[in-house]
Order: C-alpha cells, then sequence, then structure tokens
C-alpha cells in the first residue's frame, strides 16, 4: 500500500508495539498479558509494517525467518520444561531462583516458568509472520 | 541370489560374525535356566514400565517360553551362521544383519513377556521386522507385494488380539500371564469370553497363517533363504501357537475353543499338505508344509489330554529342527545350482554329499522313520488323536492324510535331488560344490540332532515336553512319556499304514501333481481375493473422499457444522435431557447494547454481499464476544480475543482481494439448507451453554488455583499460571500445534503454482 501517512506512522507505531509486546510478555505472571498476547502483539507490528511498507522489508527487519523463529521458540519452551529433569522433579515442574533474596526482600525471580513464556511468544509470532507473509506474498 | 556366489567375499565381516554370537550368548544363558525349569519352577523378573499405570516390564520363564526361547536363540545361531555366509559380498549385508537381529530380540521378547501390553509390543516388533525381512530385495514388486500383505495380515490380527487382551484385563483385573494362569474359570465364566476367543483367536490364526489367512506365509518366501528358515517356518509364525497354548489355561476347556481349534487346525493342515504336494519351487513345497505343521499344532491345542500336549510340544520340536534343515538345505542347493526347481534337480549327491545326507537325516524326521524324533512326534499325534475328545476320526483322519503327503513330500524334497536322475540338470559354467562350511553348519547340526533326539527321547521329555505339559496343564506328571517303542498298538499300525500310503502317493506324485493342478485351478484363489479386497478398499476410500473432500471450504464447514447439530442435538433429544432454563438475573443495558451490537454484526456478515462488508460484520461479533470477557472479569482472554480478531480480520482482508464478490444471487435450497444448519447448530449450542450454567459449577479446581497460584508458582496471574506453569504440558502441546499449522500452511500456500495459471 503506498501511503506516505500510513508509512510515517507505522515507522513510529511498530516500535512502540513491539516494546509493548515485550512489557507484556514480562509482566504477564502477575498483571494480564503473557507469552501469547506478547507474541501476538509482537506479529501485529510486523503485519502493520508489511502492509505499510511491504513483506520483503517486513522480512529484512525480523531478520530471522518466521518459520525459524517459531521452531526455535518450540525448543526453547520445550528445554525449559526439561530442565526440571536436571533437578529431579517431573517434566515441565518450574524451577525458580530468587535474585538477592534476603529476609524479607523477594529478590529479582527468574524461573523456567520464564523462558517457557518466552517459547510461547516466539513460537506465536513467528507461526503469525509465517502466515501473514506467505499469504501477502501469494497476493 | 546367484550375484553372490559369483563374488565369493569374506565371511569374516562383522556383519557375518556378530549375530551368531549374540545368538550363541543367548542360547548360553537361556540353557542356564534348563534346571530350575525342568524341575517344575517359573521364575519372573519385573522391572518397572510405566508406573502410573500399573504396568510393569515383566518376564517370565517356564517350561513353555524357554522351549521357545531355546529354540530362537539356538536355530538363531545356526541361521545367522548361514546368512553371514549366504549374503557375504552383499551392499546391505549389514541392513539384514541388523534386522535379524533386531528380529530375533523381538521374538525374544514375545514369547517372554510376562505382561500382556509387552507381549502385544513384542508381537507386533515382530511383525515388522518381519515386514522389513520379506521386503530385503525391496526393488523387486514381488517382495514388496509380499512383505505388504504379511504386514496387513498379521498387523489386523495383532490389533484385534490387542482388543482381546484389553478386554481380558478388564475382565480379570491383571494383564500379567503368570497371575492369569489360574484365573481360567473367571474368564471362562465372564459374558466376554466370546469376544475374547475371537479377538485372542483372530491374533493367533493370522500370525500362525491358519486357513482361511494362510496367504501371506507363501508368498512371504519371497525373502531370502535364512528369513524363509527362521522367521517363516522355525520362529515366528510359532508366535500364533505360542499365543494359543499361553492362552491354554485360560481359555481352553470349552466347546468353542475346541471344536473353533479342531475345524480350523484339521483344515489347514490337510488342505496344506495337498497343495504342498503340486508345488515344483521346493522353497513354497516347503512353505506349505509349514502351514501342515501350524495346523496340526492348533488342533492338538485344542483339548486338554496329555498325549495331546505332549504330542504338541513334542512335534513343535520335531517341525522346527527339520523344517529349518530343509530350508537351510534348499539355501545350499539354491546356492550351488542356480535352481530350486523339483523337477530340474537331480543326482547332486555325487557333488554335495554332505548336504544330501544332512538333508536325508532331516528328511528321515519329516517323513517319521524310526528312529528319528520324527517318529515318536508322529506316534504321539496319533495316540492323541486317538483318545481326542472333540473327534477321533476327524483328528486322526486329518493327521493320518497330513502324514502320509508328508512322507512323500520328504522324498520329493530331499530324496529326488540328490538321487534322482540328473537328466534335466541346469548346465552351469562353473562346478556343482559343497556350500561353505557356516552354511552347512545349520543342516547338518539340525539333521543330527533329529536322531540324537531319536535316539535320546528323555533328554528332550525332561527339557521340554514335561516344562511345557507343566505349563499347560498345571501338572508335570500329566506329561505322556517318550518312547521309540511302545510296542504294537493302534498308533504303530497307523503308522505302517502311513509308510505305505507315502510311498504310493511318492510313486505316483507327479500325475498326483497335475490333477492337484486342475483342481486348484477351479477354486477360488485367496490371494487373489486378497488383491481384490485391497482394491476394493481404495475405491471405497476414493468414493468417500471425492463426496466429503469436495476442495470446497464451504462445503466442510457444512459437513462439521451439520455432523455437530445431529450429534448434539440427537443426544439431548433421545436421552430426554433437561437443559434447563437459562439465568437471567443480573443482566444489565450494557450486557444488552453487547449483545445487540454482536447480534448486528451477524445480521452485516449475513445480508451483504460484499467479501470485506462480511469480514467486518464477523470482527464485530468477535469484538462484541472480547467485550463480554471483559463484562465478566477475564481480561487475559479478552486481549486475546481482540488481537486475535484482528489478525483475522487482516488475514482475511489480504486473502479477500484475490477472490471474486459473492455471488449475488445463491439458488434457494442452497441458501434454505445453510440457513436450516446455522439455525440448528446455534440452538444446539445454546441448549448446550444454557445446560452447563444451570449445573452448579464445580470450584474444587478454581479454588485450588485461587489458592496455589501465587504461594506454589510464585505469579498473580491466575490465567497465565495456568498456562506456563500448572498446565505447561497442555500449553506445549497447543504451540507444538501452531508451529506444525503454520508451517503447513506455509509449504500448501508456497508450493501452488505461481500467480496467473492456478
Amino acid at each position: 500500500m503506498n501511503s506516505l501517512i500510513l508509512t510515517t506512522a507505522t515507522r513510529l507505531i511498530v516500535a512502540i508495539l513491539l516494546v509493548f509486546s515485550v512489557f507484556m510478555l514480562l509482566r504477564g505472571h502477575n498483571e494480564p498479558g503473557g507469552g501469547f498476547i506478547g507474541g501476538l502483539i509482537g506479529a501485529t507490528g510486523f503485519v502493520m509494517y508489511a502492509i505499510a511498507c511491504g513483506t520483503a522489508e517486513a522480512r529484512a527487519a525480523l531478520r530471522a525467518a518466521p518459520e525459524q523463529i517459531a521452531m526455535v521458540g518450540l525448543g526453547v519452551a520445550a528445554l525449559a520444561g526439561l530442565a526440571s529433569a536436571l533437578f529431579a522433579d517431573p517434566l515441565f515442574t518450574g524451577q525458580w531462583l530468587f535474585l538477592g533474596a534476603s529476609e524479607g526482600e523477594k529478590g529479582l525471580p527468574l524461573s523456567t516458568v520464564l523462558v517457557f513464556d518466552i517459547g510461547v511468544y516466539l513460537v506465536v509470532m513467528g507461526g503469525i509472520l509465517t502466515l501473514v507473509f506467505a499469504l501477502e506474498e501469494e497476493i | 541370489m546367484a550375484q553372490h556366489s559369483e563374488h565369493p567375499a569374506s565371511f569374516w565381516t562383522l556383519a557375518s560374525v556378530v549375530p551368531p554370537l549374540i545368538a550363541a550368548g543367548l542360547f548360553a544363558f537361556f540353557l542356564s535356566f534348563l534346571p530350575a525349569v525342568a524341575a517344575g519352577e517359573g521364575l519372573r523378573h519385573a522391572v518397572p514400565w510405566v508406573p502410573s499405570m500399573g504396568v510393569e516390564l515383566s518376564f517370565f520363564i517356564d517350561g513353555l517360553s524357554l522351549t521357545f526361547a531355546l529354540l530362537i536363540s539356538g536355530i538363531g545361531v545356526l541361521v545367522m551362521l548361514f546368512s553371514g555366509s549366504y549374503l557375504a559380498g552383499h551392499p546391505q549385508h549389514a541392513r539384514f544383519s541388523l534386522y535379524l537381529v533386531s528380529f530375533m530380540l523381538a521374538m525374544l521378547g514375545l514369547v517372554l513377556a510376562d505382561n500382556l501390553l509387552a507381549l502385544f509390543v513384542f508381537w507386533e516388533l515382530t511383525t515388522i521386522t518381519s515386514f522389513l525381512l520379506i521386503g530385503f530385495n525391496h526393488d523387486s514388486k514381488v517382495s514388496q507385494r509380499a512383505a505388504l500383505q504379511a504386514l496387513l495380515v498379521t498387523g489386523t490380527g495383532g490389533l484385534a488380539m490387542l482388543a482381546g487382551f484389553l478386554m481380558i484385563g478388564s475382565v480379570a483385573g491383571t494383564m500379567e500371564l503368570s497371575a492369569l494362569r489360574d484365573m481360567g474359570d473367571v474368564l471362562r465364566d465372564s459374558p466376554m469370553y466370546l469376544p475374547i476367543l475371537i479377538l485372542v483367536l483372530a491374533g493367533a490364526f493370522t500370525k500362525s497363517a491358519q486357513f482361511p489367512f494362510h496367504f501371506w506365509l507363501p508368498n512371504a518366501m519371497a525373502a531370502p533363504t535364512p528369513v524363509s528358515a527362521y522367521l517363516h517356518s522355525a520362529t515366528m509364525v510359532k508366535g500364533g501357537v505360542y499365543l494359543l497354548a499361553r492362552m491354554h489355561p485360560n481359555l481352553s476347556g470349552t466347546d468353542v475353543w475346541m471344536w473353533t481349534l479342531v475345524i480350523f487346525g484339521a483344515f489347514t493342515t490337510v488342505f496344506a499338505s495337498v497343495v504342498a504336494l503340486k508345488q515344483n519351487d521346493l522353497k513354497q513345497t516347503l512353505a506349505y508344509t509349514t502351514l501342515m505343521a501350524l495346523g496340526a499344532l492348533v488342533l492338538y491345542l485344542a483339548a486338554p489330554g496329555g498325549y495331546a500336549i505332549t504330542a504338541m510340544a513334542t512335534f513343535l520340536v520335531v517341525h522346527s529342527l527339520y523344517k529349518a534343515a530343509l530350508f537351510l538345505m534348499i539355501g545350499c542347493v539354491d546356492h550351488a545350482t542356480g535352481t530350486r526347481d523339483a523337477r530340474r534337480l537331480g543326482g547332486l549327491i555325487r557333488r554335495m554329499p554332505v548336504t544330501g545326507i544332512a538333508g536325508g537325516l532331516a528328511a528321515l524326521s519329516m517323513a517319521g522313520m524310526i528312529p528319528f524324533i520324527g517318529f515318536i512326534g508322529k506316534e504321539l499325534l496319533y495316540k492323541g488323536g486317538l483318545e481326542s475328545p472333540a473327534s477321533v476320526v476327524i483328528v486322526t483322519g486329518a493327521i493320518f492324510a497330513a502324514s502320509a503327503l508328508m512322507f512323500a513330500i520328504a522324498g520329493v524334497v530331499a530324496f529326488k535331488p540328490f538321487w534322482g536322475t540328473d537328466a534335466h540338470m541346469p548346465q552351469l559354467d562353473r562346478p556343482i560344490r559343497e556350500a561353505p562350511l557356516p552354511m552347512l553348519a545349520g543342516p547338518v547340526v539340525l539333521g543330527a540332532l533329529g536322531l540324537y533326539f531319536g535316539l535320546d527321547s528323555h533328554t528332550l521329555q525332561v527339557a521340554v515336553t514335561d516344562p511345557i505339559a507343566g505349563a499347560l496343564l498345571g501338572d508335570m506328571e500329566k506329561g505322556k512319556d517318550l518312547h521309540l517303542w511302545t510296542g504294537v498298538n493302534a498308533a504303530l499300525v497307523l503308522s505302517i499304514l502311513t509308510f505305505a500310503t507315502g510311498v504310493v502317493i511318492y510313486v505316483f506324485h507327479k500325475a498326483l501333481r497335475d490333477r492337484i493342478d486342475e483342481a486348484a485351478a477351479r477354486l477360488i484363489s485367496f490371494d487373489a481375493a486378497w488383491d481384490s479386497f485391497l482394491a476394493g478398499m481404495t475405491r471405497g476410500a476414493v468414493a468417500v473422499t471425492a463426496q466429503l473432500q469436495t476442495g470446497v471450504l464451504s462445503r466442510y464447514l457444512l459437513v462439521v457444522f451439520a455432523t455437530i447439530t445431529v450429534v448434539i442435538g440427537g443426544t439431548i433429544l433421545l436421552r430426554g435431557l433437561d437443559i434447563g432454563s437459562p439465568v437471567l438475573d443480573g443482566i444489565s443495558y450494557v450486557h444488552l447494547v453487547v449483545f445487540g451490537l454482536t447480534i448486528a454484526g451477524t445480521l452485516v456478515a449475513v445480508a451483504t454481499n460484499s467479501r470485506i462488508a462480511a469480514i467486518a460484520g464477523l470482527g464485530v461479533v468477535g469484538i462484541g464476544v472480547a467485550l463480554v470477557f471483559i463484562q465478566f472479569g477475564a481480561p487475559d482472554v479478552a486481549i486475546t480475543q481482540i488481537l486475535v480478531e484482528m489478525l483475522v480480520v487482516v488475514l482475511f482482508s489480504v486473502a479477500a482481494l484475490r477472490l471474486p464478490t459473492l455471488p449475488p444471487a445463491r439458488p434457494v435450497s442452497e441458501r434454505t439448507l445453510h440457513a436450516a444448519v446455522s439455525i440448528g447448530l446455534g440452538v444446539v449450542v445454546a441448549a448446550v451453554v444454557i445446560g452447563v450454567t444451570s449445573v452448579p459449577l464445580d470450584l474444587n479446581l478454581t479454588e485450588y488455583f485461587e489458592k496455589n497460584s501465587y504461594p506454589i508458582a510464585h505469579g498473580k496471574n491466575i490465567v497465565n499460571v495456568i498456562l506456563v506453569d500448572f498446565r505447561a504440558f497442555d500449553t506445549f502441546g497447543e504451540i507444538s500445534v501452531v508451529a506444525v499449522a503454520a508451517i503447513s500452511a506455509y509449504a500448501l500456500l508456497k508450493q501452488r503454482k505461481p500467480k496467473g495459471t492456478s
């Protein structure tokens, strides 16, 4: 689509959408959000970019092929699930580490659950972009 | 297989040497159990397999399983020695060795497994390895067809057997054979007895190639000779016999069991012996005599008598020894002369004396001559037949006919090629020589064993037949003694009559062969019937697919929606379910506005002829649903819903650019049908929702998540905690689906023809 307004606005909005998607991903454990929603928002950003500037440019901006992003996400999620085996827990048991935790201070929570959610994020974003790019290139 | 003899290759390769060593090690290992088992002990060893479902990988060694294990590993040693030399230099020799050893391990697992599910798994593994071995010459159409046929016939039987096993498990409450052994009455008195019996027999009869499932076995001779000797005579096809013997304490003792086995066994044994006589290819001859032996074994498992079981156990060993020996002997002959045609072979005794004598020993045992073990086997068969509770005439008559024919066939297979005239021998440009030593070992050892056990039958009785009688009848004392000479009695008279008849048949076998050929030409061929059956299945599948998968999306949706409507609506109506009435308390004007919006969106989608307008209308419906989620406090779901709606609208719009506008006037009949299905589906879904919400909600899970989400899983957003922690495995399944769906769609889109040509 050849529209100066759309192209200019998109460059701004896409950046905001991508940051917002990561924000939604990270806050998801306690507030509305998470990997699914984050991935959808991220995908929306690139879909807008593709509509405004063309699929080729959107692919270049994404750097990696979307189907590869989806596969890597699947692998990250699988590894996060398998990690519990190292601690002799059943598969997909969340493992937590509270950095700098002390009396009365919870510390920075890090967990395989977050890694798993990042995997979900990548699969959703990669999967949708695989589809949309392929469809757009067909037209 | 002629190409191997032209390129003599070394026997001393890994693929040749390792398999016999593995088999020999296993044979020695199983031999160490013999003293305990001969003393009547049963040994069980179990390791946890699927502990959460109470499934153990358990093994059980008693007289029956040990006999089979010794046969499998012992004959395995000789067959693998043989194939090491037979296939030396073949480019895929290593692959063959791998298949053969895998088969042996699967077969050992089958006979040693104590758990029915484990038995099933090993059973299917033998089917699969058999498929690979029959199809070893995978570029030959004949091999391909034979392999697939064997796989389909025995695989289908195996699935029926699995269903039978599951029913046994549900009736008896256990799947351990060692525990089931004492529960025969529970199974026999159960109303499920008949279905269980039919299903288990289906497995056993297909595997052991009983009529009318016999046709796959002669075709399986497309496999290399060692495979025929090992799988399709000595071991795998006896899997069905093993299963029947294993199930003997649980399922036998009823008239259904007895008569089914008598009729199928007797018919198979006589039918196969007659057809065996007409074969020209010696390998085919032996294949049909294997069918005869399998029929006889099934026949003697019908009755619980001591003679019947002793006869079955003896004949099992007798047959494995002489049949493997004869197959390997024919392999040697084929290797040396390049032909297996009974009409051409003759006079080989001067060139191949060792092969001839070894084959002769095996054939004498097959013919049931004194002092070979085959004679004792045949005497026992007659004694078992004469005391048969089913029908003395049928059982004895069948065995008489089959034994007389076996006598004649033994002459055709092992006498004529060596001692007959060599007038029709093919002319070869190389001398006919004995096969190398590893190939000769099998016929020599097995042929000699047939003589040895005849002279020292007591060893066989202590080691094999008494323990098998103990395993099947619960008492080793019920096994009968094995003696060469039991005095002048009915069995001896029958034996002498058998020899006389056999000699007459051998003398006239060429004339008889033509008669059988003529008769066979008038009968229906099961092999051809199988082909038409497969072709019919394919045609049926094509017809159904053409009806259901038209390639028109609206047709698919129509079928899916109509099915849902009929199935769920039908269930509600037929069961007379009371769906209650909708709860209308607490509806505010906000809700009404959302509903109005949703309904308006629907109406737009239905009424418009523009695809873009229809998609936008559906988008409004989606947003309406998201608003409902927000109203009822599920922001995560609402956000997801809105984002998905947006993407769907974008995707559809992209796709819609290429599609023509909807035709303004579709036929009234079509529109009526669509309207009827849509309204029906709406009514059914509404009924389900009302029905579900009128039942008090079980809040157990909700409370669990609310209570534990933060303390255990460190998260306040319950939806997300469920997704990534409590139900992470489900989520993993879902994202796998997302990834696979995306890649499939990508592949579909990218494989289409370029723009303009489609």
